[in-house]
């Protein structure tokens, strides 16, 4: 995939989209095309170009500042879109909602809230349930049903402060299996967890993909990478390559995303962010 | 000071001057309660208080227009009508400089807070002035004054409190779901800004019916104040918002009675001190996050490991005195139990004063100790205890051995019986040998046998 200096060095806007939108299958689960994210005016991702197939459980991966939170807060259009767009089964974000659950990073909420494990998993329901109306019984059932799928029944009841950080993180997994989804984002979920808690979720997503769901996973560990995942998006700012997780785990990949050929495209953004301040 | 009979009879609502205004903080504090809750865990709490600053130009301005209307100036829903306005341009302003420089939340707040209400000084100096129209007490917006109030202002503040409460559990479950997750909240489609709006709507209804009775610099207090008292005595929400409500209820309740029997004092200080002090009962005994309770929970620990240690020690010294015979309780000399552990004089001390008094220990010759026939049965569990927890720390949990004993030491502490058993399963199971005797009924105490 080409860097895009020419548009970089010519002006101080960013790109916009001016060839048609092509066609996608309507059944591809996310599809980004064009995509371009600025955030305080700085650029974090370019000219983004993906189509996720369905039922495949792939893995974003790049440095730190690549990105990649940033990815999955613009599909659910939590963050303004620069450029472009992100479809979900051929449908805008606002219209496809309900198809898909979103784990945020375990750090963006306060763990000392007075509230369940329990409470927690049953706002995967809220939608669902819609306004002003109570969380029914049956509801709590599923919630309790879902503690179960992620092995953590026995602490449906606990405040959340008093769980460990693995089991924090399978109750954030439990309330986006209570959402019912098609398509799962999910932020870092093996960020600071046990080897228990990472065990049950791979599990957990290989169970998702064999009822064929797809996830989206960002990750950091790159030795579990081609064990894990069967698609791969190596992601730095722009996407280096995205792939069948075998055929893109390459050196020559892993250097395009990791290594200092991406400094010219840093610095372009630097040069870019001075010019408009 | 008031005799008792003037106690009961505004306490218990009797007086007919101050039943009213009695009530209506009590409602007020009921409101500010549930509030002020949402306002705590969104971690907003302090712009309410750049909000209520930001009223006093519209008390002003408001008493202006009314007298230039020809109207009396000082009817409380005119005066109200503008606090709200300001109080709304403030956070306006507020949002405006967030929003459009790099300027963090607190500058933006302090700016407003300031600003506004030097405004609203110099507009009240000046209305003072006008003709025609006598705007003294309006400075009472202030510092809250319990003064004469008529039914309809009542009605009016009575109103704001029951519907801003009413509002407060119809959304309560948007309002959980905003103040834990916003994004999250973003993602599933609610839309967060109007819940943010609605909640600091809600915010300003309570605040400005505030104004009077508890005054603008002290009714943020009654928005903290009661929820974060109750946030000390529950984990669960529910709980908490009834807490809070309860306490704010009886701080307007307390309050407001106090005031009206002592008329020298501002009411919005009485009505904060009562609520401070039900808040630092709160803090201090409170029995799920008080200080006290936590620091005897604490102690109670402290204790317990302290014995623990000194029981394994002695242990230890006894098993190298047996070498390769049977453990043996005889008595060990004080200096090699010093030279066991890194411990203080004054600890060890206390520690041998606990386990005389528990009858760990036995009389011995002077220099030396002995532990008695339950301190040694005590003594073979407890380091058992820790062996087992160290063997399986090492042989399953991937912990370097060099690290193994300090969190054996946290952990086996608070080993329960049945966890205990179920490590012996497991690691007899894996065929790990325990290096102690699997009972300390098999040890030879050294004592003649009773029975």
């Amino acid at each position: 995939m080409s860097v895009h200096t020419e548009t970089l060095g010519s002006q101080s806007t960013f790109p916009v989209p001016t060839e048609p939108r092509p066609e996608h299958p309507p059944e591809v689960p996310l599809a980004i095309h064009d995509l371009t994210v600025a955030y305080n005016r700085k650029p974090v991702l370019w000219d983004i170009e993906l189509n996720i197939p369905e039922g495949k459980l792939v893995g974003i991966v790049g440095p730190n500042g690549a990105g990649k939170s940033t990815l999955l807060k613009a599909c659910l259009d939590l963050i303004p879109k620069t450029s472009g767009w992100a479809h979900v089964y051929g449908k805008p974000y606002r219209k496809a909602r309900h198809l898909v659950a979103y784990v945020p990073q375990r750090e963006s909420v306060d763990w000392d809230f007075p509230v369940s494990a329990l409470d927690v998993v049953t706002m995967g329901a809220y939608r669902r349930i819609g306004w002003f109306k109570r969380v029914s019984k049956k509801e709590t059932e599923r919630a309790r049903e879902a503690l179960d799928q992620v092995g953590i029944a026995h602490l449906a009841d606990r405040q959340i402060s008093q769980l460990s950080g693995g089991q924090q993180q399978r109750v954030f997994l439990a309330r986006a299996l209570m959402q019912d989804a098609e398509l799962y984002l999910m932020d870092e979920p093996f960020a600071a967890v046990d080897a228990a808690t990472e065990e049950a979720i791979v599990q957990l997503l290989k169970d998702l993909s064999a009822k064929g769901k797809t996830c989206l996973v960002v990750h950091h560990d790159l030795a579990t990478v081609t064990t894990y995942f069967d698609w791969l998006v190596l992601l730095n700012m722009r996407v280096v390559a995205d792939g069948p997780a075998e055929e893109t785990f390459t050196r020559e990949n892993l250097q395009k995303t990791y290594g200092g050929k991406l400094n010219l495209l840093e610095k372009a953004a630097e040069a870019l962010r001075h010019s408009i301040e | 000071m008031p005799s008792w009979s003037d106690i009961f009879e505004v306490v218990l609502l009797q007086n007919y001057n101050t039943r009213l205004v009695v009530v209506s903080t009590m409602l007020l504090g009921v409101a500010a309660g549930l509030i002020g809750s949402f306002l705590l865990l969104r971690k907003r709490s302090l712009m309410a208080d750049a909000l209520s600053h930001a009223t006093l130009p519209g008390v002003a301005i408001a008493f202006a227009v009314m007298v230039g209307m020809g109207l009396s100036g000082k009817s409380l829903p005119g005066l109200l009508l503008g606090a709200t306005l300001s109080g709304v341009a403030g956070i306006f302003t507020m949002l405006v400089i967030r929003n459009t420089t790099r300027l963090r939340d607190d500058v933006a707040m302090g700016f407003v807070l300031s600003v506004f209400f030097g405004i609203g000084v110099a507009s009240l100096q000046m209305v003072q002035g006008m003709p025609g129209a006598s705007a003294a007490g309006l400075e009472s917006f202030i510092y809250g004054k319990t003064a004469s109030m008529v039914k309809s202002d009542f009605y009016l503040i009575a109103t704001v409190a029951a519907v801003s409460s009413g509002m407060a559990f119809l959304f309560l479950k948007e309002f959980l779901l905003l103040c834990f997750d916003d994004g999250f909240a973003a993602s599933q489609g609610w839309p967060t800004l109007f819940l943010d709006v609605l909640l600091l709507a809600l915010v300003t209804a309570v605040t400005v019916i505030g104004l009077q009775s508890v005054g603008l610099i002290l009714v943020i207090a009654f928005l903290i104040t009661p929820p974060t008292s109750a946030r000390f005595w529950t984990q669960k929400l529910r709980t908490m918002l009834i807490l809070s409500a309860a306490i704010g209820g009886l701080s307007g309740w307390l309050g407001a009675s106090i005031s009206a029997l002592t008329p020298q004092l501002p009411a919005g200080a009485v009505i904060v001190l009562v609520a401070a002090s039900l808040f630092l009962t709160s803090m201090l005994f409170a029995p799920a996050r008080g200080v006290i309770p936590r620091l005897l929970r604490h102690a109670r620990l402290r204790r317990k490991v302290g014995r623990q240690h000194l029981l394994r020690a002695a242990y230890e010294l006894l098993e190298a005195a047996a070498g390769d015979g049977p453990v043996m309780n005889r008595s060990f000399a004080l200096a090699d139990l010093v030279e066991k552990r890194t411990w203080s004089k004054g600890e060890l001390k206390h520690i041998l004063r606990v386990a005389r008094r528990e009858d760990h220990l036995e009389p011995a010759e002077p220099g030396r100790l002995r532990l008695s026939e339950p301190g040694f049965g005590e003594a073979a569990r407890v380091t058992r205890n820790h062996r087992l927890w160290e063997t399986y720390l090492i042989t399953y949990a991937d912990i370097a051995p060099s690290h193994v004993d300090r969190d054996a030491d946290l952990v086996e502490h608070i080993l329960g019986a049945r966890l205990v058993r179920e490590l012996e399963e497991y690691l007899t199971n894996h065929g790990v040998e325990i290096p102690v005797p699997p009972s300390p009924h098999l040890i030879e105490t050294g004592t003649p046998s009773a029975s």
